[in-house]
């Protein structure tokens, strides 16, 4: 079907925003809009662990105070939420998935992230390694904010960024592609946003 | 989830105005015939797209208001003075004008009276239009589930669906109003913002287990889970959706 034309529509275009860096259907917004599906968790860092567990040879488990004597990296990325806004040049700090994973071995082929108040997301293992997914503390050089899933959340950014799970605890490696919450709930297995890939079947 | 298979692929659907009613002085609802419509859950919502005449696009989600109802949808769309879309929403579409939709969407944030209850539902502004559908739903079941709607709004007159409301209110379904800003005068409700202190007097309390929806701009949804969890109800029966974009 062509698109309607909604008459009169003109839109508001951002001559600001590069095209090349707003992927379909999304808009850029300076505001950082949140999206939880429930009240935000808060857990006291002397309790905060981040684990890799499942499909490895043995469980690895980092207190925070051991996260964070880890090598991290500052990285600036544009984000693409799901319910449309786009937000560019944000400014991470956290630690390299390749830095967690280094030295351990594992068949599998994917990874679930869990996190504090229950919630999972999938992804291939693939898209978590090679220096694009980070478990990310600082935001815009402050430590993460509650609401914005901190102490920590992964960040994912070449996925919607409901891929970039809040209040995660870890990774469970596994060999098949388990849909996580949102993706039980409608959404993509893998969402992709330049090819617009929001919700089941897209 | 069940459904996953038969939902299927998510097209974008024409979508005729049929109506539009004035609800408050911001606030609009649009009724839509959709063409093949699937039906939908209280609580889902849609995407919604406007072309421009060059081809521009712009999406935005919007809840759907409206019980389950054949091909006929509503929505209840809040006019933001800067607002991209829900303008062209509230002040442009006319009976007759057609636009795209596609859904419905979201498998989580919806309450059907078969789950039961008891239910506590607590809205900020326009965050009552899925509460509203869940309400309707209720209402058009002849639903006796034991149901409690706390709803912040400014003043009176914003007050959405404020005649519809004071309908349905009885058998089992308590509406409590939160006035923030202003009050009509002999105003006997509540005139402060939602606090734990309202919450654990509109009940139910924890221990009835209640499910518990909670939809609003970002700070209320916030605040109030924030108050639900610190009364004692457990994180994962407070259901959350937020509507509105946040500062930091
Ligand atoms: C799942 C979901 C369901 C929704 N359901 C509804 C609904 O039933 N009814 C409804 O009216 N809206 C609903 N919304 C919000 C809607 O999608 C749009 O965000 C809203 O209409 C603003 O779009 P706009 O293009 O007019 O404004 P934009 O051009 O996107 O924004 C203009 C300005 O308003 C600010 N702004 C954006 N959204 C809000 C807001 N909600 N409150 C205050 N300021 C805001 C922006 O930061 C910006 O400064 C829903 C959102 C989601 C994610």
């Amino acid at each position: 079907m062509p698109p309607i034309i909604s008459r009169g529509f003109k839109g508001r275009r951002r001559d600001d925003a590069p095209p090349d860096r707003v992927p379909p259907g999304q808009y850029v917004t300076n505001d950082f809009p949140v999206l939880s599906a429930g009240p935000t968790p808060h857990t006291p860092l002397d309790q905060w662990d981040f684990a890799i567990v499942g499909e490895v040879d043995e469980l690895h488990r980092w207190t925070w105070e051991e996260l964070r004597a880890l090598p991290s990296e500052s990285v600036t990325v544009d984000i693409h939420c799901v319910t449309k806004w786009s937000k560019l040049d944000t400014a991470w700090e956290g630690v390299s998935i390749d830095t967690l994973l280094d030295g351990i071995e594992t068949s599998a082929e994917y990874a679930v992230a869990f996190c504090d108040g229950g919630y999972t997301t999938n992804l291939p293992l693939e898209d978590l390694t090679g220096g694009k997914a980070w478990v990310s503390f600082g935001y815009g050089g402050e430590p993460l904010e509650p609401e914005h899933g901190g102490p920590a959340r992964l960040l994912v950014p070449h996925l919607y960024f409901w891929k970039s799970a809040k209040w995660v605890r870890g990774l469970r490696l596994t060999t098949a592609d388990e849909p996580g919450f949102w993706e039980q709930n409608g959404y993509h297995l893998y969402g992709d946003p330049w090819r617009e890939q929001r919700y089941w079947g897209d | 989830m069940a459904g996953a298979a038969v939902l299927g692929r998510l097209t974008w659907r024409a979508a005729d105005v049929v109506g539009v009613a004035t609800e408050t002085p911001r606030v609009k609802t649009i009724a839509f015939d959709v063409d093949g419509w699937p039906g939908h859950l209280p609580g889902q919502h849609v995407d919604v797209r406007l072309t421009a005449e060059d081809g521009y696009q712009a999406q935005r989600s919007y809840s759907i208001a409206s019980a389950p109802d054949g091909a006929r949808i509503e929505l209840t769309v809040e006019r933001l003075d800067d607002g991209e879309v829900s303008p062209y929403l509230t002040d442009e579409l006319r009976p007759g004008d057609e636009i795209e939709l596609r859904g419905p969407v979201g498998g989580y944030f919806v309450w059907e009276p078969s789950r039961g209850g008891p239910l506590l539902l607590v809205a900020g502004g326009s965050g009552v239009v899925p509460l509203m559908a869940m309400v309707r739903r209720r209402a058009a079941l002849g639903s006796d589930v034991d149901t409690r709607l706390l709803f912040s709004s400014r003043a009176w007159d914003d007050v959405i669906y404020r005649d519809e409301l004071e309908g349905l209110n009885g058998d089992g379904l308590r509406v409590h109003h939160a006035l923030t800003r202003s009050q009509p005068p002999g105003w006997s409700g509540y005139a402060r913002r939602v606090d734990a202190e309202m919450l654990a007097e509109v009940g139910p309390a924890p221990s009835e287990r209640p499910q518990i929806y909670v939809c609003g701009p970002t700070p209320f949804v916030e605040a109030v889970a924030e108050a639900l969890v610190e009364l004692g109800h457990e994180p994962l029966r407070i259901k959350t959706e937020r509507f509105g974009p946040t500062g930091g």
